[in-house]
């Protein structure tokens, strides 16, 4: 491999995969990098979320909107083989309370841009017939979609065209002596570029770290239980309105509120657990009692059904809940892409498109502003 | 050479289940795996998308391929489910639930 490039993409999750195939659509030489495998860290522990539903207006939810509609453009090569599912998500209550703060939440949202239909309580099994009785209602958000994260970002990978170089640690950021960046030193060489992308996910913090830099991005522990496969039973993403405070809460102490879902391969899941305890990978069977609890009051029939499986992992949290996306103007020619939280899958085509736009000199099409890296100040590393 | 000598294994009497309606004979402690290998059974699975033949593979709980019904209840791992008598085994299509 010749060792210069335009670009060293630091992470071949997710994230990373998408802004290696923007870039090199943008024209740019492009190298991936990664200690690990292909979707070997955040992106094989998630669930493949592709929603605009729990966002309330505000970037995240513009990043979300403009990700969706690349996603459906991608579906259009890639949708079979990434598992692509444009299903929609259903958000049900279970009190009147509950339902009316989630149609205020709604029109808020349909007010940003967002699809969300109103789906009254006797209407709520036509969408979802195994659902629940007594619900007090929902809505229905037909713009939530679904991909198979680890075949997504093997397949975008595979797409761009990347150079793609795993089992590599970059273990520093070369900056030159005016602290430009002019690439990446590795336990097996270094590669030269005049940029680099940390797409490191939950261990962005620590590549920040290698470039001389501060990211305070964090892990919050999430499990997801998987079922033996069914016939599909559930048709859309559905999740108890609680989801939308839980995601958006600073508690450190277990919060559960079940995303259970079908998947084109049989299985459903069952997510969205998240707690705060460090890269700790121990087994947390309050965890998912809880998810399965919270899945059976959803679907009474998933209490006749088996867990096959668990898995566990970390979603990278910056402290405002929003990523970190565009350059580093404390390390020029550093960019980063990561702080996604749990919505890393989702929002990997927006963020790999404006990363593509910032690497090529271009105004990216959403302003960075709010994900600008060096919003959380500059104290010690 | 029997391979219960090999082990010097002295199981209680023999009993009596079925597959797909068909009685064998299984043993004390045995698992269905083990039970259906004995009699000659390899495959009590077809996959879910292409009807593809299924049986042990990992032998270890781990891979979920040996999924078997037994007694109405599809999903066992039939590597790990001890065989009980009179247990009602059947071959397994798809995920093994109707509709």
């Amino acid at each position: 491999m010749r060792l210069t490039c335009d670009a060293v993409v630091i992470g071949a999750g997710m994230v990373g995969a998408a802004c290696a195939l923007y870039a090199s659509r943008a024209g740019l030489d492009v190298i991936v990098v990664d200690r690990g495998p292909v979707a070997g860290g955040t992106t094989g522990a998630g669930e493949g979320n592709l929603l605009v539903s729990d966002k309330e207006p505000g970037p995240e939810l513009e990043l979300a909107l403009l990700s969706g509609r690349l996603w459906a453009g991608l579906a259009g090569e890639l949708g079979d083989r990434i598992e692509y599912e444009p299903k929609g998500g259903l958000v049900v209550a279970a009190g009147p309370e509950g339902l009316a703060a989630l149609e205020r939440f709604a029109a808020g949202q349909r007010a940003a841009g967002v699809l969300a239909e109103d789906v009254a309580a006797d209407r709520l099994r036509d969408l979802e017939p195994y659902l629940a009785p007594g619900l007090a209602g929902g809505v229905r958000y037909p713009q939530d979609a679904q991909v198979m994260p680890a075949l997504a970002a093997a397949h975008l990978l595979r797409a761009g065209g990347a150079r793609l170089s795993t089992g590599r640690t970059v273990t520093e950021v070369l900056r030159d002596a005016g602290g430009a960046v002019r690439g990446v030193r590795t336990d097996r060489g270094d590669i030269h570029a005049p940029a680099v992308v940390n797409a490191a996910g939950t261990w962005g913090g620590e590549v920040a770290a290698r470039a001389g830099v501060r990211l305070p991005v964090l892990p919050r522990r999430g499990f997801v239980l998987v079922t033996e496969p069914l016939p599909r039973r559930v048709r859309h993403k559905v999740y108890a309105a609680d989801y939308v405070a839980d995601v958006a809460s600073d508690s450190a102490a277990l919060q559960t509120s079940p995303v259970v879902e079908g998947t084109a391969a049989g299985p459903v899941l069952i997510g969205a657990s998240r707690e705060r305890v460090g890269f700790d990978r121990s087994f947390s069977l309050p965890a998912v009692r809880a998810l399965a609890a919270g899945a059976t009051r959803l679907f009474p029939f998933l209490s006749g059904v088996r867990a096959m499986r668990g898995y566990v992992g970390f979603r990278p949290y910056l402290p405002d809940h929003l990523p970190a996306i565009g350059p580093d103007p404390r390390a020029p020619g550093l960019f980063h892409a990561c702080g996604h939280e749990g919505a890393g899958i989702g929002l990997a085509t927006g963020t790999g498109r404006l990363i593509a736009q910032v690497l090529s000199g271009r105004t990216p099409e959403l302003d960075l502003t709010p994900f600008r890296p060096e919003r959380f100040g500059e104290e010690a590393l | 050479m029997n391979p219960l000598e090999l082990a010097d294994a002295r199981p209680g009497p023999a009993f009596t289940v079925t597959f797909d309606g068909r009685e064998l004979v299984a043993l004390p402690g045995q698992t269905v795996a083990a039970a259906l290998w004995a009699a000659g059974v390899t495959s009590w699975r077809t996959t879910r998308g292409e009807g593809r033949p299924r049986g042990v593979f990992c032998g270890i709980g781990v891979c979920f391929d040996c999924l078997v019904t037994v007694n109405g209840r599809p999903n066992q791992r039939a590597c790990l489910v001890p065989v009980e008598p009179g247990d009602a085994i059947r071959t397994q299509e798809g995920t093994g639930h109707d509709d």
